[in-house]
């Protein structure tokens, strides 16, 4: 079984992200960009199960600007077999909205046959939390979403999923798309032999007119603000005045 | 964090972020911690091992990465940057160079495996003496050929991680100095196989210093040396140390490179953050300008260590970018820790924000591995052509 891992490259966690003057989004100039942290344990998870026999393959794809190839050698030094790039975009700032990214994801799909899909739950930019689920109704695949745990057995996999309240354990019939969680795994740093061997690699180069999708957005962007800055907190003096003020100035409780 | 715009190889980027993901993992406490307990930092040595990141330089027959210097200075810049201290580990990437570039085939298939691997720490150099200092061609300690050994007899100082090393290169003299024919003749480089060297007339006597570098004097007392072991030609050892450093130096660089970027980041940071007089202390130019000041020499050192990496890679002549380098990055980076520590404040005075930890670190290198004067007159004299000094 082939296992398809859709990466993302989006702004690095560690970056304060800065609103752009005219409010039509974040800066991207000069910032790190790096693979979206919930991909690497998509990445993660399927290398662990090709280590475990479960699965012969690992294709890596990334769909956005040309410098996503950078993602790509990530996810190939981490351990993925090869990768492939659709190019759909020029400029960095150009965010290509789920329903695009899961359409050309279906035609990837349709190319490569996988067994599975494994995405990350959401990109850390715009956390949309859409695209896995979209691909799944497009392919009329079964879905699993916000996955702790993932075990294959045969032509089902077994996930368990991190809901509101607890963990629901479901089995899903092969193919499917299972987006993870944060706490399915830790994702492991590539090591310098492997950032080597990855260069390697196959890597091809697609467009999104190889797959005939409309990447032209259909969401406009309003606007985009710094979040409210925090206000200095209090100290108060005691349990009761805490209430009081949880209570009446407040209001919750 | 801000970060740079650099035309870098794909592969340098991928190993930037590799070694932050490792850095990640080894808190600031961690180093704290070794900096108040005099520790060494094993396991992230062990891990920066593993993962080939200390095998950069050595050659993929050898069973390192073969990579240049401009992939080494990467790893030990974000190593720095991160706040941890390179020093502890950085030897172990370049020491081997001597033995690389001089050792026979016998001696490069011996060691240098081992060294890939991290079975054999070859992360000890021991050239400077207590009565020499600077003067190395002067340097007082023998070794005297009889059958088959070398026997020393000596004394060194500084001389780093000597307790955590299997191996050290030394240079010792092998001519008496009053017949050698030029000022580097008679001095000889020697790989010491340390272990078990206390009971064979080494002793090594750690020094309380300022920073937590595992630096010792060693005392030298009829202490053999196979022949066999003679690292290079019979009295020509100082070429064989001297071209090692060249990359020491630019190493050191990239390390006060990652130490200044470290500072202004936490600069920026506490700057935007820190509110009094009901606005953040960032506002007042009095406080952003030198965080930008900094930050600005921090850059210009980095081009400067770009350039000597990039000669060095090339095979060409790079003493003075070497030179240049190291003195402009760990100017850069003190000043850096310095504008750092004062945006901070009372804060900065206290341990528990590392600033003044990474502060004692950095200003070693405007110390060693040669100090700011020397280089001065390296520049001068190489470069500028104006008369030799001493
Ligand atoms: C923490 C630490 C680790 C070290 N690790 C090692 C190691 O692993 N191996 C090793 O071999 N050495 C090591 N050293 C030694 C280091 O290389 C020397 O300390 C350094 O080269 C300076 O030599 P010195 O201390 O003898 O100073 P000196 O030579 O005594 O110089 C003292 C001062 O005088 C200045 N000076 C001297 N001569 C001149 C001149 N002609 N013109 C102008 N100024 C001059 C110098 O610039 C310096 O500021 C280490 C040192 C330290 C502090």
């Amino acid at each position: 079984m082939k296992v398809l891992v859709p990466v993302k490259r989006v702004i690095d966690y560690n970056v304060k992200v800065r609103v752009k003057s005219d409010g039509s989004g974040v800066d991207l100039n000069n910032v790190k960009m790096s693979m979206n942290p919930f991909d690497e344990i998509a990445v993660e998870e399927a290398i662990r199960l090709k280590e475990a026999g479960k699965v012969e393959e690992v294709i890596a794809v990334s769909i956005g600007v040309k410098q996503a190839q950078e993602t790509l050698r990530t996810a190939l030094a981490m351990g993925a077999d090869r990768a492939i790039l659709v190019v759909a975009a020029d400029d960095v700032h150009q965010d290509i909205e789920p329903l695009a990214v899961a359409k050309i994801l279906k035609g990837v799909v349709e190319q490569e046959q996988p067994g599975l899909v494994l995405c990350g739950k959401q990109a850390i930019d715009n956390d949309m939390n859409a695209t896995g689920q979209m691909l799944a109704a497009l392919l009329g695949w079964s879905q699993a979403t916000f996955a702790s745990k993932v075990e294959i057995e045969g032509d089902k996999a077994r996930v368990t999923r991190e809901v509101d309240g607890g963990l629901q354990t479901i089995a899903v019939a092969m193919p499917a798309v299972v987006t993870v969680d944060l706490r399915l795994n830790e994702p492991r740093y590539a090591s310098l032999p492997n950032i080597m061997k990855a260069k390697k690699k196959p890597l091809d180069e697609k467009t999104a007119e190889d797959y005939g999708v409309d990447v032209s957005p259909r969401l406009e962007i309003v606007g985009t603000t710094e979040p409210a800055a925090r206000k200095a907190g209090v100290m108060v003096g005691s349990v009761d005045e805490l209430v009081d003020k949880l209570k009446n100035e407040a209001g919750v409780i | 964090m801000i970060e740079t715009p650099r035309h870098e190889e794909e592969h340098v980027s991928e190993i930037r972020s590799a070694v932050r993901a490792i850095c990640a993992r080894y808190s600031e406490d961690y180093w704290k911690d070794l900096d108040a307990t005099h520790g060494y930092p094993t396991e992230f040595v062990a891990e920066l091992t593993e993962s080939g990141f200390l095998g950069c330089l050595i050659p993929e027959e050898y069973g390192g990465a073969g990579l240049g210097l401009p992939e080494a200075c990467a790893i030990l810049e974000e190593v720095s940057r991160a706040g941890g201290h390179p020093g502890a580990a950085h030897a172990q990437m370049y020491v081997m160079g001597s033995v690389l570039r001089h050792g026979t085939a016998e001696q490069k298939q011996k060691y240098l495996p081992k060294v890939a691997s991290g079975e054999l720490r070859l992360q000890s150099f021991g050239v400077t003496e207590p009565t020499t200092g600077t003067d190395t061609t002067s340097l007082k300690t023998t070794a005297r050929r009889e059958g088959d050994t070398y026997v020393v007899n000596g004394q060194k100082v500084w001389i780093s991680r000597v307790q955590h090393s299997d191996l050290m290169v030394l240079l010792a003299r092998t001519k008496p100095i009053e017949q050698r024919s030029r000022k580097t003749d008679g001095l000889s480089a020697f790989i010491v196989d340390l272990r078990g060297a206390e009971e064979r007339g080494l002793t090594v006597k750690p020094i309380d210093a300022m920073i937590n570098h595992h630096s010792c004097e060693l005392f030298f007392d009829d202490f053999e040396i196979p022949a066999e072991n003679l690292l290079g030609t019979e009295h020509e050892g100082f070429r064989v140390v001297m071209d090692g450093m060249n990359a020491e130096r630019i190493l050191i660089a990239a390390e006060c490179v990652g130490d200044g970027r470290y500072f202004v980041d936490k600069a920026v940071a506490y700057a935007n953050d820190r509110v009094v007089f009901g606005r953040p202390i960032g506002q007042n130019q009095g406080v952003s300008f030198p965080i930008a000041k900094a930050y600005a020499k921090v850059e210009a050192a980095s081009l400067m260590v770009d350039r000597a990496a990039a000669l060095f890679a090339a095979g060409k002549p790079c003493g003075a970018e070497a030179n240049m380098a190291k003195m402009l990055a760990a100017e850069a980076s003190w000043e850096a820790g310095d504008t750092c520590l004062q945006t901070h404040g009372g804060f900065g005075i206290s341990r528990e924000y590392h600033i003044e930890r990474k502060l004692r670190e950095t200003r070693l290198y405007q110390i060693a591995p040669i100090s700011t004067n020397l280089i001065l007159s390296y520049v001068s004299e190489h470069v500028l052509g104006m008369p030799r000094s001493f």
